[in-house]
């Protein structure tokens, strides 16, 4: 037991003096400036001052939420079709899931938009079939639309590399028991994902709900959160306000994290916890 | 799977170490009106410029930072920032020196009166008599002695001739039922609040906020007719047909023009605003005798004439308005004849309470309908 | 019948990923110098980019970084994470769980400014001009891609049997060769889609490299971004199609040398 617990404290070690120097100080930093005002005197003006982007919040987190939602609906079945191939190909499937991602942001943006756009390729395309054109960019849709797209590998990769070690043999045992496929999904299949479920949402919610770049390009005139807080900092070289903003942001997301793992229940448990 | 990264990364990686030895093109300055020493040689030059907004070899054109290399031995560390608050965030907080930035007029003004700027030794740089009369003595610089212009440039209407009838002379255009979902207007609060201003006869510089306030009322009632606020996507865009409507720089439409001759671009009546970027040089800037080098490169004859024609904008250098061989030059759109009699206006720095008073109304305006 | 709706499934998937890199790879070889219309075909923006010695050396710049940080987060992440699976107290649990989600929960532009400010204090307390650098944009690309390393590598941990640790030290393997030979390959999925996914983060990020970078590292997204005040032109769509056609001829020929290597051994059994 002494011999694990020293190489433990090894393993770890790094990892938490990195943590401590360039996760913690910067926190630190940022709670500073969240409760000073420009001259460095404490003040809670900014937390007051936030109320007016009450909606804001609102909103961010609500696209997010439904962005998240609709990533996993797709990412799910993907991942377990992607587990079942011959591993070769899983290979292949898993580097061409990551690929688009190579692809530089402000390039799939235009891309999309080229696209999407009054007069772009999908509307071109329904104009040749006599089809009315579809508004597509500058609605809450094509923001949504552009947060799945440029999360999706995330939600994939580690649903799927949990899916790929559950045994065949397991399934084949149930089935010989007489299960059939939704029962397999819900008592086999889907307790055993929770793990790559629960990380992948992470890594999927908690990025979108500080996007700033896509609502921009894709909503043309939706301001998210992430907009905000880079207008305050960029634009108003109000640290202090940008740094209020991102505090709340990160409370609110912890709490919506703490509230999706007591819905997920034990199975989530082990991952977070 | 082990395997294929290392694989990829070594390819990766290879293909990088034999990309990076290609490359050439236009380097050797033919003509120099200056002299220019070898004193320098070996040191390092750090320039913080716009994107593409330097001759750099591409397209057969002339590179600026490879030829200055060249003549002078001083190595040139060329980076990029996309916009004047994002430059002067970086400056501001003391975290890196750079010796040249290429700001705008407003925040010039900002930078000099917090002491981030050193004055420039004009007696090194002797091809400043090239910069026109009118681009001399400017509000943010009146004495001439911690800037040199770069470029100058004006801001205009574009529309789409198949979407618009008629030719549209005033801003008020942008406010029209007729064109609902197929106007764009500026995505930043100065520029957008701007063309409400010169509407309305408001100065751009104002502090009064009820004035302010009545440029937002005039913004808000814009939001139905509206398809989108842009900045670089202006560019797809107006070029795809996708909008009728937008307002934006001169010298960026004769590009929009080159690939959609619909295109055809108007300076409203009410007036419109004019901006210079200025070569200026930090307090904290390591090599200054380098700085003052590339300063007076950047005027000479054909580096400017290179940068003109690169970016497209208006030059406030004589030897490139004057050369008849210049790509632009009379150019009505970039050198209107009439420019004396044109209500034209700078952006001056406005004071941080009104910044902050305008930016509220601006969060307003994007939040109402 | 499933057989075939899963792929058309899988299919449809794909053609959504890949639309937007079809259209750019389309515009490539534009003719004229604009992403949105395209006039006729050309190969000129191929040979313009091999012009531009400051595409070719933020090219170069992005790859040495998105290498290097990547490995480095899966080396410290990896570890990390089997720590944190062994660990047993729950609050110390709980907090580092939390530490490990706060560079993703921040805005970009908080995560870049507020190391930056670090930087800057550190910098001044040694006296130093400048107090960014390669090394300084290095730490900050690892530093976000750790808990896309750690969250990758956890759930392998949950899924492998625990009581295989044991009977290997039962066998008498030390805790380092139980790690090396027993957790490792076990995990090795979970690592390698950490390592693919900083890797990834690293070659887009923009806004954290802007306020970590010196003066002299340019990178490719920086180079981009920085174009947004003019037009981005077709140049940087060639580049583009160029990294991921590489990628996707090294992927086929990895593949394809694994796929004969393994026939091969079956032809010596």
């Amino acid at each position: 037991m002494k011999k694990r617990s020293l190489m433990q404290r090894l393993l770890g070690a790094p990892y938490i003096l990195w943590a401590a120097i360039f996760i913690i100080v910067p926190l630190i930093i940022v709670v500073y400036y969240s409760f000073t005002d420009s001259a460095g005197n404490f003040t809670l003006d900014n937390i007051k001052g936030l109320a007016g982007y009450k909606d804001i919040f609102l909103i961010s987190i609500e696209y997010s939420l439904i962005a998240t939602v609709i990533t996993l609906l797709i990412s799910y079945p993907f991942a377990y079709i992607m587990s079942r191939k011959k591993e070769s190909t899983q290979r292949i499937m898993m580097m061409l899931v990551m690929l688009p991602m190579w692809m530089n942001l402000l390039i799939r943006t235009y891309s999309w938009m080229n696209i999407l756009e009054k007069n772009g390729i999908i509307n071109n395309f329904l104009a040749l079939i006599g089809v009315e054109p579809l508004k597509m960019i500058g609605t809450p849709g094509a923001v949504i639309f552009g947060m799945i797209y440029n999360y999706i590998p995330y939600m994939i990769l580690p649903i799927y590399s949990v899916m790929a070690k559950i045994e065949p043999s397991l399934l084949e045992a149930a089935e010989d028991l007489g299960s059939n496929g939704f029962s397999k999904l819900r008592r086999i299949i889907l307790p055993l994902s929770m793990p790559g479920v629960v990380s992948g949402f992470t890594m999927v919610f908690v990025p979108s709900v500080s996007t700033f770049y896509i609502s921009q390009k894709l909503g043309g005139k939706i301001m998210l959160v992430g907009d905000a807080i880079e207008k305050q900092i960029q634009s108003l070289y109000n640290y202090n306000l940008g740094a209020a903003l991102s505090l709340v942001l990160m409370v609110l997301i912890l709490l919506s994290m703490a509230l999706m793992k007591k819905f997920a229940g034990d199975s989530g448990d082990n991952i977070l916890v | 799977m082990k395997k294929t990264l290392c694989a990829l990364l070594s390819g990766v990686m290879a293909a990088a170490a034999v990309l990076t030895s290609c490359g050439g093109s236009n380097t050797t300055l033919e003509e120099p009106r200056a002299e220019y020493t070898r004193d320098l040689a070996g040191t390092t030059l750090n320039v913080f410029n716009w994107g593409l907004y330097i001759s750099d070899g591409s397209e057969g054109s002339f590179d600026v930072n490879k030829a200055f290399e060249e003549l002078t031995g001083i190595k040139v560390n060329y980076m990029n920032y996309e916009s004047n608050e994002a430059m002067y965030a970086k400056l501001k907080s003391g975290a890196v020196s750079y010796d040249i930035i290429i700001p705008s007029d407003y925040m010039i003004e900002r930078l000099k009166n917090e002491d981030m700027l050193q004055k420039l030794d004009m007696s090194k740089i002797t091809n400043y008599d090239l910069i026109y009369e009118k681009y001399k003595n400017l509000y943010f610089d009146e004495n001439n002695e911690y800037s040199v212009p770069y470029n100058v440039g004006l801001v205009g209407l574009i529309y789409n001739t198949t979407m618009v009838d008629g030719t549209p002379d005033s801003w008020s255009v942008m406010w029209d039922e007729k064109y609902a979902d197929n106007i764009l207007t500026f995505n930043n609060p100065r520029d957008a609040f701007a063309i409400a201003q010169f509407l309305l006869g408001i100065d751009v510089n104002t502090t009064d906020k009820a004035e302010w306030d009545r440029a937002a009322e005039k913004l808000k009632e814009q939001n139905k007719v509206l398809q989108a606020r842009v900045m670089d996507e202006v560019f797809n865009k107006m070029e795809g047909g996708n909008a009728a409507l937008a307002p934006y720089y001169a010298g960026d439409f004769l590009t929009m023009q080159e690939n959609n001759p619909d295109l055809a671009f108007v300076y409203p009546k009410e007036g419109t605003n004019i901006f210079v970027d200025s070569v200026c040089v930090p307090a904290n800037a390591a090599n200054y005798d380098a700085a003052m080098m590339y300063i007076n490169f950047l005027l000479e004859p054909e580096v400017a004439l290179a940068n003109a024609e690169y970016m497209c904008y208006a030059s406030p250098n004589t030897a490139v308005i004057n050369n008849p061989e210049y790509e632009y030059y009379q150019n009505e759109i970039l050198y209107p004849s009439n420019a004396d009699e044109m209500n034209t206006e700078y952006f001056y720095d406005i004071d941080i309470e009104t910044r902050t008073y305008y930016e509220k109304l601006w969060e307003e305006i994007l939040l109402a309908d | 019948m499933k057989k075939h709706s899963g792929n058309i499934f899988i299919g449809i998937i794909y053609f959504l990923l890949y639309a937007p890199l079809l259209v750019m790879v389309f515009f490539s070889f534009n003719e004229a110098k604009s992403t949105s219309v395209f006039t006729g075909f050309s190969l000129k923006w191929y040979r313009e980019l091999f012009a531009s010695s400051t595409t070719m050396t933020a090219l170069k710049n992005t790859l040495i970084l998105a290498v290097l940080s990547s490995v480095i987060a899966t080396v410290i992440g990896t570890a990390a994470a089997v720590y944190i699976y062994y660990l047993r107290k729950k609050w110390w649990k709980n907090t580092l769980d939390i530490v490990t989600n706060i560079p993703m929960m921040n805005p970009d532009i908080v995560t870049g400014v507020s190391l930056m400010l670090l930087f800057v204090f550190v910098g001044r307390l040694v006296g130093a001009a400048n107090s960014l650098s390669f090394i300084t944009l290095l730490i900050a690309h690892v530093t976000f891609n750790l808990p896309y390393v750690i969250l990758n590598v956890l759930p392998k941990l949950n899924q492998t049997d625990s009581h295989l640790v044991e009977a290997a030290q039962d066998l008498g393997s030390t805790p380092t060769e139980a790690f090396f030979r027993v957790i490792l390959p076990a995990i090795m999925p979970g690592v390698t889609s950490g390592l693919l996914m900083a890797f990834t983060l690293s070659l887009d990020d923009f806004v954290i490299s802007y306020y970590t970078t010196g003066s002299s590292f340019q990178t490719l997204p920086l180079l981009i971004f920085s174009m947004t005040k003019k037009a981005v032109k077709p140049d940087m769509y060639a580049l583009s199609t160029i990294i991921f056609v590489t990628v996707l001829v090294l992927l086929l020929a990895v593949n394809i040398g694994q796929i004969k290597a393994a026939e091969k051994n079956e032809k010596h059994k």
